[in-house]
């Protein structure tokens, strides 16, 4: 059996994004949310899930590492760094 | 708020926080109901009507079980797990109810374990093998949990509205549980029926194993007649039945198999503990730890 393999996110009812929580193999997209309701969502963790076929997503690669990240390392001004956060202000 | 993955999304403490099954998020299906009998009904009969509901969801459970780790994929292993765990939770519910409208002390572990053959009060197509076993494969399962959850999402839908408190509050739970079932049943149906000729072959070959079975599900027992306000007639939830049957089936390009029902034993059958042999052989392994060992615990 080959079926292909499919990436499973997930939201749950506190996270505001839906998070990669791992992957599975299925025949067909819409068996592939319903193996990921029942591999990843059976203790309550879920309100809503995305399935994607790996195949469908583009990475980068860990030999891309260096040129790809490593120049933000020491962009210091990039970052709100020099502002001074209210007290009041929350989650920020 | 965000955070890395999943996980620590959904176990993050915060003190009311529901959804996490490390002891916060049930649900208590029966929180709140009234357990008291209603008046006017006979106990010996809603007992016997509970025991009727559970024993149709213990020994499915039962046999869906026995894919464990024999499953096609892992992913549909855990599925076919899944089912089997929704309906051996629908049948503690309703086991614990009717050994307390009977009673007589016997508790849910008392009646799944300790009653014999004859005393089972489930259909007969939940007790035949469908596989793994040599009675069938991996699609005459789907098409007896096509067949049955079918028909028992309709009659849960009806006992939603019981008399009865307790039934209807564990119909009402099963209705949620039920409909998935059926729909995992009807989209495995679809694929089988419309992946390869082999596949096909198989799909057909299950639906005419299970459909002499078919019958006996709309055929009233006197008990549950005699319980107008609290039980569901099963002849009453066939049209329904059909309709969704024929949808999925006409969907998959298949047909009703044509086959005859499966005789009644002198007009009595699963529901008065006149079974097949296959209920034996299913009780054996399922009851010997229990009786060699009354009372252990693990």
């Amino acid at each position: 059996m080959s079926w292909p393999l499919y990436e499973v996110f997930v939201r749950g009812k506190r996270g505001l994004n839906h998070v990669h929580v791992g992957s599975l193999h299925a025949p067909d997209d819409e068996m592939a949310l319903r193996n990921a309701r029942d591999l990843y969502t059976r203790r309550n963790e879920g309100v809503s899930i995305w399935v994607v076929r790996a195949s469908a997503i583009t990475a980068s690669s860990p030999d891309e590492k260096d040129p790809f990240f490593a120049p933000a390392g020491d962009k210091v001004y990039r970052h709100p760094t020099f502002y001074s956060i209210p007290e009041d202000v929350p989650h920020l | 708020m965000s955070f890395d993955n999943a996980y620590d999304a959904i176990t993050e403490d915060s003190g009311d926080d529901r959804q996490w099954a490390f002891g916060t998020g049930f649900d208590d299906p029966l929180s709140g109901v009234d357990r008291a009998v209603p008046g006017e009904v006979s106990t010996s009969d809603l007992s016997v009507y509970c025991l009727m509901l559970a024993d149709d969801a213990l020994i499915l459970s039962q046999r869906l079980t026995e894919w464990c780790s024999r499953a096609p994929e892992l992913e549909e292993d855990v599925a076919l797990a899944n089912i089997a765990l929704d309906l051996l939770g629908q049948a503690r519910l309703l086991l614990a109810r009717a050994g307390e409208v009977e009673g007589a002390g016997r508790d849910e572990d008392a009646l799944a374990y300790l009653r014999d053959e004859h005393e089972f009060r489930n259909v007969r197509l939940v007790e035949i093998d469908c596989g793994p076993g040599p009675g069938g494969d991996f699609a005459t399962t789907i098409a007896r949990l096509l067949v049955f959850s079918t028909w028992r999402l309709a009659v849960l839908g009806q006992l939603a509205h019981s008399g009865d408190p307790v039934l209807a509050a564990v119909a009402a739970k099963g209705v949620k549980e039920l409909a998935y079932h059926r729909d995992h049943a009807a989209q495995w149906t679809l694929r089988l029926a419309g992946g390869t000729d082999f596949s096909r072959e198989r799909m057909v070959a299950g639906l005419a194993t299970v459909w002499p079975l078919h019958d006996e599900l709309f055929t009233p027992h006197p008990v549950e007649l005699a319980l107008p306000a609290v039980a569901v007639d099963p002849s009453t939830v066939r049209p329904e039945v059909d309709e969704v049957l024929d949808t999925v089936l006409a969907e998959a390009d298949l047909s009703r198999p044509r086959v005859s029902p499966l005789a009644m034993v002198g007009g009595r059958a699963g529901r008065d503990g006149v079974h097949t042999e296959a209920l034996g052989y299913l009780l054996a392994p399922m009851q010997h730890l229990a009786r060699a060992l009354p009372g252990a615990r693990w």
